[in-house]
């Protein structure tokens, strides 16, 4: 096997943007095909497909995304208007697919985001992109003038009877507003200070209306699915893991990128025929953080036989999370690794919670002296300590993700933590 | 909403309409944030407090509501920049492929720290967290653009050429 997902079943067409990314190269691959029919089917039939096909959020959460839609009010009132909010503030380190598609598959996201409008009964939507993401920004842009030159957006979208519209939103930096309260929070011009649930964004969300907030892959495969049905996408990969999946190869891979796959590909697979193998070879492999970096990390055993999908990573105590594949060969010093995301995180964090804002900064201070040789033999209980008082004790899953990266540091990479005691067992190393 | 006129001035000016025109006019404040972006772009890349308060009476924002958002947003800059702003990404991903040997070159082209700006007023270097690139790691943001897959000596390379006299 040499492609990463059977070209029948690819959704993806041109995410490494060889073709043509225009309105009308985005139709000769299937794009705005009779959408008018999609819409038409209305909210309930497309709600009840993209269910059916299993299809889990692409963001990292993987919640059902037919189960979100349903949790929105079954008839808007007039004066509290649905939104979708479509997620595009791509920052999870490890994590660049949505940039692909903003750039390459444009069309496949805005006519997702009118589709899934209709699913959530929204004549609105925004796509809050990333500030940093300029080039991003302007390949959407003008792919969405170009939808409104042709009525495919606007009063009576595709001919339908559906008035849809569009907005692009920028960010201005700032990695919790990936978190879908916290982007709310920056939608209405606030600090992203993510929000206490209940209640949810579906009853109360942008600017206390109903509001749904899916990934961009999320939504830019639903008009694929709608086409070719959830038999099809729900035939891929396993049960409660189905469809393709856009995978992120970063780091010590021979040819790093970003790819459309098979739910459940073996890793070794991914990376040895999509990436073109570890460098220095597969027995070279350290270690894999399997989905962006709030997945905790995997020493190569573990890597053998991973399945990459919710539940084989679940299993094998990480998770498939944004599906950021981050390898890391013998070479590499994994302490050193595992604590610049501990400085991710640290300079992240919102500073809303005490053990988040607080935490973050004792982990990052503790890991940068066992990355110096310079802990005290107390560090290592401290920081098993602190990770603890911080998963779970937040607002948001920013805190579970500072802590996560540095517990499977202590459960697969004790030795490494212990050889930087100063003075202790430093002598080991030797 | 004093202030629009000098604020944005001539073609900003149409174009800090269009921005509001993406929300319901009760909600103009969700505009702050592409609207502090558009301001920092006609002010050399950074808000001045006098700035800040303009973007805040144009939206019928407390200052303070706007100040903090200049300090809570890592785009915004609250001091001066280069004209060109070197932004090294130094998470995981790019600095398994090399970012401290990109770090390295730009420091020592530039003969300046993280942080700081050469005299001129050239260029100022920082380093920033994940710019969502990884896989075209190590990856530099130079002003909008993203630089990608670079190494020490192309990062140095680049630097050199932004030095050239026709540039002035």
């Amino acid at each position: 096997m040499t492609e990463p997902v059977r070209d029948a079943d690819r959704v993806f067409h041109n995410l490494d943007g060889s073709g043509d990314g225009s309105l009308a190269g985005a139709r000769q691959r299937g794009d705005w095909d009779d959408t008018r029919a999609l819409i038409l089917r209305g909210r309930d039939a497309i709600q009840g497909t993209v269910r059916e096909a299993g299809l889990r959020g692409r963001g990292g959460a993987g919640f059902s995304t037919g189960l979100k839609w349903s949790f929105m009010p079954k008839e808007p009132a007039p004066e509290r208007p649905h939104y979708l909010i479509v997620n595009a503030d791509e920052s999870e380190p490890g994590t660049c697919k949505d940039r692909e598609i903003l750039l390459h598959e444009p069309h496949k996201l805005i006519e997702g985001t009118l589709l899934a409008g209709v699913g959530v009964s929204a004549h609105t939507a925004y796509i809050y992109v990333r500030g940093e993401f300029e080039a991003e920004r302007r390949c959407l842009e003008a792919a969405l003038a170009d939808c409104y030159a042709a009525g495919l957006l606007g009063r009576d979208a595709c001919g339908s009877g559906y008035d849809f519209d569009v907005h692009v939103h920028r960010g201005a930096g700032a990695y919790i507003c990936g978190e879908e309260t916290g982007l709310i929070e920056s939608l209405e011009g606030k600090k992203g200070f993510p929000r206490l649930k209940p209640p949810f964004p579906a009853n109360a969300g942008l600017w206390g209306f109903p509001t749904t907030v899916n990934n961009v892959e999320t939504i830019a495969v639903v008009p694929t699915i709608l086409r070719r049905g959830a038999p099809w996408f729900g035939g891929i990969g396993r049960p409660q893991n189905t469809g393709t999946k856009l995978f992120c190869l970063s780091g010590h891979v021979e040819r790093p990128g970003t790819v459309e796959a098979e739910m459940g590909i073996p890793l070794r697979e991914l990376i040895e025929h999509h990436a073109g193998g570890v460098r220095g070879g597969w027995d070279n492999l350290l270690a894999v953080i399997p989905g962006g970096s709030s997945t905790k990390v995997l020493p190569a055993a573990a890597c053998e036989d991973l399945r990459m999908d919710f539940d084989g990573l679940r299993e094998a105590g990480s998770a498939l999370g944004t599906a950021g594949v981050i390898v890391m060969d013998r070479s590499t010093d994994i302490v050193a690794a595992i604590a610049r995301l501990s400085h991710f995180y640290w300079h992240e964090s919102c500073g809303q919670c005490t053990p988040c804002r607080e935490g973050t900064g004792w982990v990052s201070r503790i890991m940068d002296r066992f990355v110096a040789g310079a802990a005290a033999p107390s560090d290592l209980d401290t920081l098993e300590s602190i990770c603890g008082q911080i998963e779970g004790h937040t607002i948001c899953a920013l805190g579970d993700a500072a802590a996560w990266p540095v517990q499977g540091l202590l459960t697969h990479f004790r030795d490494e933590l212990e050889q930087r005691v100063a003075g202790g067992r430093r002598h080991l190393a030797a | 909403m004093s202030g629009g006129a000098e604020l944005f001035p001539g073609p900003d000016r149409a174009a800090a309409e269009e921005i509001l025109g993406r929300y319901p006019s009760v909600h103009r404040q969700s505009a702050v944030l592409p609207l502090l972006d558009l301001a920092q772009r006609r002010n050399g890349g950074w808000l001045p407090p006098a700035v800040v308060d303009a973007v805040g009476d144009y939206l019928d924002m407390p200052s303070m509501r706007v100040r903090e958002l200049v300090t809570f947003y890592s785009m915004f800059h609250d001091r001066p920049v280069g004209r060109y702003l070197v932004q090294v990404c130094r998470t995981t991903p790019c600095w398994l492929r090399g970012s401290d040997e990109v770090l390295a070159g730009a420091r020592e082209e530039l003969g300046i720290a993280p942080g700081e700006t050469t005299p001129d007023g050239r260029f100022t270097l920082i380093e920033v967290e994940c710019l969502g690139a990884c896989a075209d790691a190590p990856v530099v943001q130079i002003n909008d653009d993203y630089h990608e897959r670079l190494d020490g000596e192309q990062m140095r390379a680049w630097l050199r050429d932004q030095r050239r006299p026709e540039d002035d």
